[in-house]
């Protein structure tokens, strides 16, 4: 864990840089792809610069809706470089309804378009690994094995190495299998699938599980039925594929 | 070898029987790996992160007494770590003390732990005159509070609720008296 490195002066907080590295790869990775799909390359890049801008702004916003009168009071607030005053999914679900308006008024192919973002969703994965375990987050359940890690007081699973290590597969599978996908949607729901079935397995081994039912973890509900949504998209995909093949 | 698998995925029927396999695997290691839920809550143990339980610490106060921080459950209490020579401790602590003085009749506590080992007790004194601030100032002599909440940077901040688990760390500075008023309402909410 390094959440913090020091250069002379500077107190640079990793975490988030590895974050911004991972917008910057994965975003270079989609304009990559735009030439082989048919998308002009400028406008896939605006599309997620407008998400990626809107989303920020917005994500301050939605913070100082929920706080209101303290925001009216010191209304320069909105402007503070602070990471933690942000409402995170109220953000990026701002983020993305951007980039869909955006891509329907350039008329952007949807299934093209998604898969264009692939393998720089892919990328961003495998950042956010790294920042977890720069940061310590999204740590593991206590284990004694030998492979275990001292965290948080206590010997944990090395949760975020395991995170690592099957975002990495992931994205070498993504670049792989870039190649030869058999219709559009394919590349882009086949993510889906393994990120999410990623999440299912590996959730199993985390210390911070947010719990439902009295026993259940919530993150692994929501990733069997993203799981589950993305093979029926693959199924109807393929149908429409054998149907209208182009 | 490619066209196999073009193939394969791209016969709809194909991905039924997928579907099905995905679901009761999917549902068995749901299952597997359920837990109590107290059990993955970091409430319990003490560590300087949000979602556990603040470390606990006494110390003695600047002009006398002392504090310990689980004597002061049922409030929200915020711990600030700051030196006399760091400027954005300086910058931040005005903005605390109006915070302070808003909110203390809803049950905050402001802890402002100096960080004496590596200050001096007359300077953090001068300080605190100067800048006119009435919350209570833990001295921490040894370093012992420092090194328990893995201090890394001055100033850092932690916000915690009533019950005493840690709701928010705000590591550097300064912060804006809005970022500090809205932190302090949610631990103020929280288990309030």
């Amino acid at each position: 864990m390094l959440p913090v490195l020091q250069v002379g002066p500077l107190a640079i907080q990793l975490p988030g840089l590895l974050l911004l590295a991972g917008v910057w790869l994965g975003a270079s990775l989609v304009e990559k792809q735009a030439p082989r799909l048919k998308i002009p390359a400028a406008a896939l890049n605006n599309m997620i610069f407008l998400a990626l801008v809107l989303g920020l702004i917005s994500a301050r916003l939605w913070y100082a809706l929920r706080y209101l009168s303290v925001y009216l009071e010191n209304p320069l607030s909105l402007l503070a470089l602070n990471p933690t005053t942000l409402a995170p999914a109220e953000g990026a679900l701002t983020g993305m309804l951007a980039a869909l308006i955006y891509a329907q008024r350039k008329r952007l192919p949807l299934w093209g378009t998604l898969d264009a973002l692939a393998p720089g969703l892919a990328a961003f994965s495998l950042a956010v690994g790294f920042s977890h375990l720069a940061s310590g987050d999204a740590f593991g359940a206590p284990a004694d094995l030998p492979w275990s890690i001292e965290l948080w007081g206590a010997r944990r699973h090395p949760s975020q190495i395991y995170e690592i290590l099957l975002a990495g597969l992931v994205f070498a599978v993504i670049l792989e299998a870039r190649l030869h996908a058999p219709f559009p949607g394919f590349l882009f729901l086949g993510w889906m699938v393994l990120t999410a079935a990623s999440r299912l397995s590996l959730e199993a081994f985390r210390g911070d599980s947010v719990v439902v039912l009295g026993a259940v973890r919530l993150a692994q509900l929501i990733s069997l039925g993203l799981l589950l949504a993305a093979l029926l998209g693959l199924h109807l995909r393929a149908r429409q594929t054998v149907r209208h093949p182009s | 070898m490619k066209s196999l698998v073009n193939d394969w995925v791209a016969r709809p029927g194909r991905w039924f029987p997928v579907m099905a396999v995905t679901l009761g695997l999917g549902l068995a290691w749901v299952w597997a790996s359920a837990v109590p839920a107290a059990a993955t809550t970091g409430g319990l143990i003490p560590s300087p992160r949000e979602g556990f339980l603040a470390p606990d610490f006494t110390l003695e106060l600047l002009g006398g007494g002392e504090v310990t921080l689980s004597e002061l459950r049922g409030k929200g209490v915020v711990i600030n770590l700051w030196a006399s020579w760091c400027p954005p401790c300086r910058a931040e602590m005005p903005a605390i003390q109006r915070v302070y003085e808003k909110s203390k009749g809803r049950g905050l506590e402001v802890l402002a732990v100096n960080t004496t080992f590596q200050d001096s007790e007359r300077a953090a004194a001068g300080f605190i005159q100067e800048l006119g601030l009435t919350f209570p100032v833990p001295l921490d002599r040894t370093g012992a509070v420092s090194r328990q909440y893995q201090l890394r940077a001055l100033p850092s901040t932690f916000f915690v609720d009533r019950k005493g688990i840690i709701r928010k760390v705000i590591i550097g500075g300064p912060m804006s008296e809005a970022t500090i008023q809205t932190a302090v309402e949610e631990i103020l909410e929280e288990g309030g």
